[in-house]
């Protein structure tokens, strides 16, 4: 049994657990206790049963650590009380983590470690190696963090759209350690989705699919950071192009708009056009314009001022960007591309400049440098914009 | 008194220190958005072979770039909020970020930022950038009295 499918039993093992009476913050440190075992004692032989198997070893691990508690009474009643391992509804369970992990109260950062902890299986290791934190460091944002929801009741209804934000969070962590957090992070949305009927959780396992499906062409083998209109379609994951597609067309069906399925709509034209300059940027405008009405964000204004530029032409971008506050993130960066565009060399090479100061991470503070480079080469030999 | 004869005293962390502002001009001062775009690709390939050439002989412990922006802050007095300012003035050293290695000796600590300091800029000729070069307080050792 590979890694992946023992972590899929994870949550519906600390439901089995928090029902006959643990509660949640045992009942994770139990399973993950069991996972420890399991990895050493299935070397050679799965049992038939996996999930028997962990639900009795994680029992018996909370059970010893009751045993070490000084509550000897409550020892005794859950001893007295051990029930029968019903088949009761593990989908509901898992269903009930996602929402305990993502609850309101949760910051964003503790509600992504403990996601991956206790709906993913991780191991606080594996987590902090992503978030390139010390591990004792990590092992207290989830302490804590389970402290925070220690009083949340387990069968309370959650809201969906913190759950697929958070799940948004753990899969832009992309992948800097061993474990592949983005991979985790569509392993769970596509968990949640297979349990949930809701379409904004189609609409983020759809842009999930077709980000994921650009990923090998997006960085070059030196890690330099290669933009969409001069990636390599032909490593662009088809099958993952298909099937993101797919659920996103089922989802738009429903006619229930929300700004997941929106982005996912922007992705998927970017991935039916054959080549860069075959982009449906017409498409795209209509679909900003519907996530500037679902969001109201100025980000997705900015992203939309790029679209336009490219639909109606640099100078009416411009015009677009116009009315933004110039302190927004990247707001350098497409400013920069605009005036390019336009012809305006001086005005680009100086954006860029800008830009690469307020990167936020190396590969795009080396990319917006080697464009302002780009550039200043073209105005040092002279090159006349319009010739080419 | 005992001292144990160890080389405690040179083998151990150093911090490489590359400096915004604040270092000794370097030979080779152009801005990097002034190079040539493949002079660019080139300083960056060198940084990162550099570092795995340091892994491969277990020398690197980590490096870390920092953004070109900061704020000085300072406790405000109780029941105050922090007092801020900034940004750094122009005239302030500003650092670029570090590269932290575990070598033997002292001497091998100047070659490695030596090497550093050689990386090619402007033209393809190294930009003899200065290095600030600091050493770590090592733990005590078990065996000094």
């Amino acid at each position: 049994m590979n890694d992946a499918l023992l972590r899929e039993l994870v949550p519906s093992v600390i439901g089995v657990l928090v029902r006959r009476g643990a509660d949640f913050a045992a009942a994770e440190d139990a399973v993950q206790e069991a996972l420890v075992e399991a990895v050493r004692a299935w070397r050679d032989d799965t049992p038939r049963d996996p999930k028997g198997w962990l639900v009795t070893v994680a029992w018996r691990k909370f059970l010893d650590a009751v045993r070490a508690d000084s509550s000897r009474r409550r020892r005794e009643e859950l001893v007295d009380a051990e029930p029968a391992p019903g088949p009761a509804g593990s989908v509901d369970d898992t269903l009930q983590l996602y929402f305990l992990c993502a609850h309101p109260s949760l910051s964003p950062n503790a509600a992504a470690a403990l996601t991956l902890r206790a709906v993913g299986g991780l191991t606080t290791r594996q987590i902090a190696d992503a978030y390139l934190v010390p591990e004792a460091t990590m092992a207290q944002r989830i302490s804590r963090a389970k402290r925070t929801v220690a009083d949340v009741r387990f069968d309370q209804v959650g809201d969906v759209g913190t759950v697929v934000r958070v799940l948004y969070l753990v899969f832009n962590e992309g992948y800097s350690g061993q474990v592949d957090i983005a991979a985790e992070a569509i392993r769970l949305t596509r968990q949640l989705a297979a349990i949930a009927d809701h379409e904004e959780i189609a609409g983020l396992l759809a842009l999930m699919l077709l980000h994921h499906a650009r990923r090998p062409a997006r960085i070059a083998g030196d890690g330099r950071l290669v933009p969409l209109p001069e990636q390599d379609r032909s490593l662009w994951d088809t099958g993952l192009i298909a099937e993101g597609v797919g659920i996103l067309q089922a989802a738009l069906a429903r006619d229930r708009l929300g700004e997941f399925q929106a982005q996912a709509a922007i992705a998927a034209l970017h991935a039916d056009a054959p080549s860069a300059e075959e982009t449906d940027w017409v498409q795209i405008v209509e679909w900003y314009d519907e996530l500037v009405r679902l969001t109201d964000s100025p980000v997705v204004r900015l992203n939309r001022a790029v679209a336009i530029g490219e639909a109606d032409g640099a100078r009416l971008g411009l015009a677009a960007l116009a009315d933004l506050d110039d302190s927004l993130p990247r707001y350098d960066a497409v400013a920069a591309y605009l005036h390019e565009r336009d012809g305006d060399l001086r005005a680009a090479a100086r954006g860029y400049v800008a830009a690469a100061a307020a990167a936020s991470n190396l590969a795009e503070r080396d990319h917006l440098t080697r464009q302002a480079a780009r550039l200043n080469a073209r105005l040092r030999a002279g090159t006349d914009p319009a010739a080419d | 008194m005992w001292v144990a004869i160890t080389e405690e005293n040179i083998m151990g962390k150093y911090l490489l220190l590359k400096h915004y502002r604040g270092a000794p001009a370097s030979v080779n001062d152009i801005p990097m958005d002034q190079w040539e775009p493949d002079e660019v690709t080139a300083h960056l390939q060198y940084m990162r072979d550099l570092a795995s050439r340091l892994e491969e002989t277990g020398e690197f412990v980590s490096s870390q770039a920092l953004a070109p922006t900061g704020t000085w802050v300072q406790f405000g007095g109780d029941g105050q909020p922090p007092v801020t300012d900034g940004p750094f003035a122009e005239t302030k050293d500003l650092i670029a970020g570090w590269m932290i290695i575990d070598v033997d000796t002292y001497d091998r600590a100047v070659e490695v930022a030596g090497e550093l300091s050689a990386a090619p800029g402007a033209g393809g000729r190294p930009i003899h950038e200065w290095l600030e070069l600091r050493p770590f307080y090592g733990v005590q050792a078990s065996a000094t009295e």
